[in-house]
């Protein structure tokens, strides 16, 4: 009747494959979305130009359509027989990459133009005053968006399910072929998202409180 | 964009020197990656011409005009039906009635919460195993999964995004309209709900723009969307003895993109505009709000949003 108890190790497998999925992704998408939020504020204009169309392009893209994309067009170029836990990661990954990149792009813009300014009047390069002086000092206001953009992904990561990468839909598609009740396995896989959910804006909230100095 | 030239000095005879090296070397790095994308595609023989002119064929593309179709039908009717949803629920929210506050805000944190597929899945489910009792024939279970799971999980952000903007109404508006006399209802309908739509209107289009881009998990429930469409295409049409992934993706996905583009570019169009007028609340910045799951967070995502119109 239980069928939570009856297949926890599924359960088990797939809750750890939603997390190993999201972890990776997300570290993914913060080192991109960075790299590329410095591109679009760089002082060399093509640049700046990449920078743009990448988040242009990514944000209007579907991720189903990226997650056929990263399944049947990358495995002809490079990564040929590459499993689908790294071509998942790369869907997720770059398309997560753009929205991280916008969080950080509004939050450098939120730092006080003086910090700048007395950075330059220092003598720092551009590289210098992004990565000593502006980038940490935006990390206290990009930390509550980016809580959500890792939210979304954690969720986005169902769609990785779908294309056979074993994590919580895969196991909901696995036993409702079993013959298990709908409702059920949607109400134990709902209350497995909302413990990760859960876990991640508790630990955003933690580094916000740790990070919020009083000025 | 004046926020840009505060990071670096006006770049003086050597660093303009410096910069044009790093453009070409950038520019070089990029070319470099597409060329060799291109040529190993070419080696494959994906870019032989055969394997283009297949969207010469008119069967190809009376394929690609029903998939465009069936996507923005479905569009349609999970946009209008999950603007309905999100009202009602928004109003549901602000409501005096314990019982039916709490209702909505359980529905609301309870559908952002849960991944959408997994919504379209079970309803997909539950309208096939009852799809005779429901009367359902042919693809129509996976439109209503697909519809009603995008209603109820866009209807819930936009109501959280609605609610924001009700709330943004200054309190002024509705103690004068009680105490012109009236009554909760029509405080409601004829002074917060327009103002809290108009200001919010960038960003309900964002939202649409997700919906938009969400009706392509149709592809998931093998409903005939644009993308499920491309995939039965590209299997189905085989040309040198290879599937058609690269041509029918790429054309697939200039249409999806120049079709969000399209509704972005209402978004941000509306929010321009919002700006000259000096009337009333603010309005929003087009951004997508992004659903944060966060039951213990007492405001919405977006509900200091109405105030950022400063760049």
């Amino acid at each position: 009747m239980n069928v939570l108890l009856d297949y926890l190790p599924e359960f088990r497998d797939g809750f750890l494959g939603t997390l190993a999925i999201t972890a990776s992704a997300a570290l993914l998408a913060l080192v991109l979305g960075v790299l590329i939020a410095g591109f679009r504020v760089s002082p060399v204009p093509p640049l700046r130009v990449f920078g743009t169309a990448w988040v242009t392009v990514l944000r209007n893209t579907p991720l189903t359509l990226l997650f056929l994309v990263a399944f049947f067009v990358v495995p002809q170029i490079i990564f040929q027989g590459a499993s689908p836990y790294v071509l998942g990661t790369l869907a997720l990954g770059f398309y997560t990459s753009s929205f991280v990149c916008e969080a950080v792009r509004s939050g450098i813009s939120t730092v006080p133009l003086g910090q700048a300014e007395a950075a330059r009047s220092l003598g720092m390069s551009f590289s210098q005053t992004l990565r000593l002086i502006v980038l940490p000092q935006a990390t206290r206001t990009v930390i509550p968006p980016l809580s959500s953009i890792i939210i979304a992904l954690t969720k986005n990561s169902a769609i990785a399910g779908a294309f056979g990468y074993g994590e919580l839909f895969n196991v909901s598609k696995l036993l409702n072929d079993k013959g298990y009740a709908i409702a059920w396995i949607f109400l134990w896989t709902a209350l497995a998202y909302l413990v990760v959910t859960f876990a991640i804006s508790g630990l955003f909230r933690l580094l916000e409180r740790r990070m919020g100095v009083a000025r | 964009m004046s926020g840009a030239s505060v990071l670096y000095d006006v770049p003086g005879p050597k660093a303009k020197a410096r910069n044009r090296i790093y453009s070409v070397i950038g520019a070089l790095a990029v070319l470099g990656l597409i060329a060799f994308a291109i040529l190993r595609l070419d080696s494959k023989g994906q870019l032989d011409p055969e394997v283009w002119r297949i969207f010469n064929y008119a069967g190809v593309r009376t394929s690609i005009r029903d998939g465009v179709l069936t996507t923005l039908q479905v569009f349609a009717v999970a946009a209008v039906l999950s603007l309905a949803l999100g009202v009602l629920l928004a109003v549901a929210r602000l409501s005096d009635h314990k019982p039916v506050r709490w209702l909505a805000t359980g529905f609301i944190e309870l559908f952002r919460a849960v991944p959408l597929l997994i919504t379209i899945y079970a309803l997909w489910v539950i309208l096939l195993t009852n799809r005779d009792a429901l009367g359902l024939t042919g693809s129509q279970p996976q439109f209503w999964a697909l519809v009603v799971g995008l209603t109820v999980y866009n209807g819930s952000v936009q109501a959280e995004v609605l609610r924001a903007g009700i709330n943004a109404v200054p309190k002024g508006q509705r103690e004068a309209a009680y105490a012109l006399g009236m009554t909760k209802t029509q405080v409601m309908t004829t002074v917060l709900v327009p103002q809290a739509i108009r200001a919010m209107l960038p960003t309900i289009i964002s939202q649409l723009v997700v919906t938009l881009k969400d009706t392509s998990l149709g592809y998931i429930i093998t409903f005939e969307e644009l993308l499920y469409t491309a995939r039965l295409m590209s299997t189905n049409i085989i040309v040198n003895g290879n599937d058609t992934y690269i041509p029918v993706i790429t054309v697939i996905g200039s249409i999806y993109v120049a079709m969000c583009l399209a509704l972005s570019a209402l978004a941000n169009w509306i929010e321009r505009r919002g700006r000259r007028a000096r009337t009333g609340i603010g309005v929003a910045p087009a951004a997508e709000p992004v659903a944060a799951a966060d039951a213990a967070e007492p405001t919405g995502p977006v509900a200091d949003a109405p105030v950022a119109t400063k760049d």
